[in-house]
């Protein structure tokens, strides 16, 4: 196993703490009564359907939301309470992978690394340099530093943008959707690299994810969120011996059950105008 | 009946309020970007960057521009002024349409349509590709990063690209008047530089420039920044950004003029 948390953990090992948390769009309840923890040098996976309220719940926890109920704490800060200026000095701790990586396209591979050390810090140029090639070298794109993001692969841009994330040596590393269109390998090369990162650097990282099969080999804890509430939860092994229709349902990829195949509609004979 | 009319006059009044609270949050996002400024002077190089992008690139159209509508101004005007004979007023005629009208207006309305739309698509992009997202997220505030290193390189531009078409022009004025149809030279020069007043004409032409350069930047910048996540909205807001600052120069172009050069 990875170096699971021990049971009962000191209040300072808990990297993410949320506790009954609700957030609504205008009037539209996306989350209920979210419970989550994440444990310092875990990764723990969010998953769920499309449209669950996964992304939002990432969202929430990098601060670009705030909850209409509940706590939310990150690195024992609490969310709600920050301005502008805590927001953005917790967010120096915190990296982010976005789903398609969301590289600079007027920047080169090199200068996007560079771009938050260059922003953050007074370090000399040959520094910068030497960290950005350690970053770059990490996931094996050293050789790639003076590419734009337009020659680059879908899985390549992935992990520059990992290489990006990590810069500023962050406590908190959130995924968006990493393996969302990537081939075979690029997807092992990238379940791998998270895991790996997060064992040392030793940091936390939280992967929204529907990719069951890739993320329940790298992750030591899985939320499984549908319609806005935490369904089930559980260690990978758990969660593939699971009998819980739903679960069972996502982790072996079956076309209808608890989640139904078609979007509710009227009766189809009614829409073809045959009732008898 | 009453129920219709009802209809028509919530939509107009749900129109007039969406208008009004746009209006209301491009200040806003306007107010943002000036006081998120200090940054982008304490780093130079990243207005210098878009002075190139937005001005320097700009600058092939701006001169051919400015060519032709020189050219054809001392077509026209001499066609006009030899009815009188007094074509050797051509010079003053060329350089004050020029210096006080066309080349603030033309050369805005070409930055518009060439700068205007490149800085709403690119930050519509940034926006669609989660670019600003990201920014957000590595605590880099980017209308500080982003938007205003752009609103001060165009707005700075915009000046010296109105001065660079009316110069243009008066070259062109000159081939066409001098050099092709053969008007005093002498004459053509000396009349301008009696007729064309620094303050009351050249420095009236830059504020018009100054104003219209903030006018489109301003509006480009927020209709990138406003502009839906998608293919289709990046393109409307490109499409909203020429339109409207086509207007917004003409219309101010106007109220300068009133102010300027008949003291209203």
């Amino acid at each position: 196993m990875h170096g699971l948390a021990p049971a009962d953990p000191a209040v300072s090992d808990l990297s993410i703490e949320i506790r009954d948390l609700s957030f609504a769009y205008d009037q539209r309840l996306v989350l209920k009564g979210i419970d989550l923890t994440a444990r310092r040098g875990q990764v723990i996976a969010i998953m769920g359907n499309s449209g669950c309220g996964k992304t939002t719940l990432l969202r929430l926890i990098g601060g670009a939301l705030k909850p209409s109920r509940g706590r939310l704490l990150v690195e024992g800060t609490d969310m709600s309470t920050l301005d502008e200026r805590g927001l953005y000095r917790l967010r120096r701790r915190m990296g982010m992978l976005f789903q398609f990586g969301a590289l600079f396209t007027d920047l080169t591979v090199f200068e996007n690394v560079a771009f938050a050390l260059r922003e953050h810090s007074d370090l000399p140029e040959e520094m910068i340099r030497d960290l950005v090639f350690m970053k770059l070298n990490a996931v094996g794109l050293r050789g790639a530093h003076d590419l734009k993001p337009s020659e680059l692969s879908g899985g390549m841009a992935r992990r520059v943008a990992l290489a990006r994330a990590i810069a500023l040596e962050p406590a908190l590393i959130l995924y968006d959707e990493p393996f969302a269109g990537l081939d075979p390998i690029s997807l092992g090369v990238t379940g791998n690299l998270i895991r790996r990162l997060t064992d040392t650097l030793g940091v936390t990282s939280v992967v929204v994810t529907h990719d069951v099969q890739e993320s329940l080999k790298i992750v030591d804890y899985v939320y499984f969120v549908s319609e806005g509430v935490i369904e089930a939860r559980g260690t990978p092994a758990e969660l593939r011996a699971s009998v819980l229709p739903y679960v069972h349902q996502f982790v072996h990829g079956e076309a209808d059950g608890p989640v139904p195949f078609h979007y509710p509609a009227p009766d189809y004979a009614e829409d073809l105008g045959v009732v008898a | 009946m009453m129920q219709a009319l009802a209809m028509v006059l919530r939509g107009i009044g749900r129109r007039v309020v969406d208008g009004v609270w746009r209006m209301g949050v491009a200040t806003r996002f306007f107010a943002l970007t000036l006081l998120y400024s200090g940054q982008c002077f304490r780093r130079p190089g990243l207005i210098v960057r878009e002075i190139f992008s937005s001005g320097v690139l700009s600058l092939i159209i701006i001169l051919v521009s400015g060519l032709f509508v020189g050219m054809v101004l001392g077509l026209q005007g001499y066609e006009t002024l030899q009815t009188y004979g007094s074509e050797e007023a051509l010079g003053i005629l060329v350089a004050l349409s020029l210096v006080r009208e066309l080349g603030p207006v033309v050369a805005a309305l070409l930055f518009a349509s060439r700068a205007g739309s490149a800085i709403t698509a690119e930050i519509g992009l940034m926006k669609a590709t989660e670019q600003i997202a990201a920014m957000e997220m590595m605590a880099v505030n980017p209308v500080a990063r982003v938007v205003a290193p752009r609103f001060w390189g165009a707005v700075i531009s915009m000046p010296f690209l109105a001065a660079m078409f009316s110069a243009m022009g008066i070259f062109g004025g000159y081939l066409v008047g001098v050099v092709l149809i053969g008007v005093d030279e002498g004459s053509f020069w000396s009349q301008m530089q009696a007729a064309v007043d620094f303050r009351e004409d050249v420095l009236n032409g830059v504020i018009k420039s100054v104003v219209f350069g903030i006018a489109v930047t301003a509006i480009a910048l927020f209709e990138g920044y406003d502009a839906p996540p998608t293919a289709e909205g990046v393109s409307r807001a490109t499409t909203r950004t020429v339109v409207t600052s086509s207007l917004a120069i003409l219309g101010l172009d106007f109220i300068l003029t009133a102010i300027m050069f008949r003291g209203v």
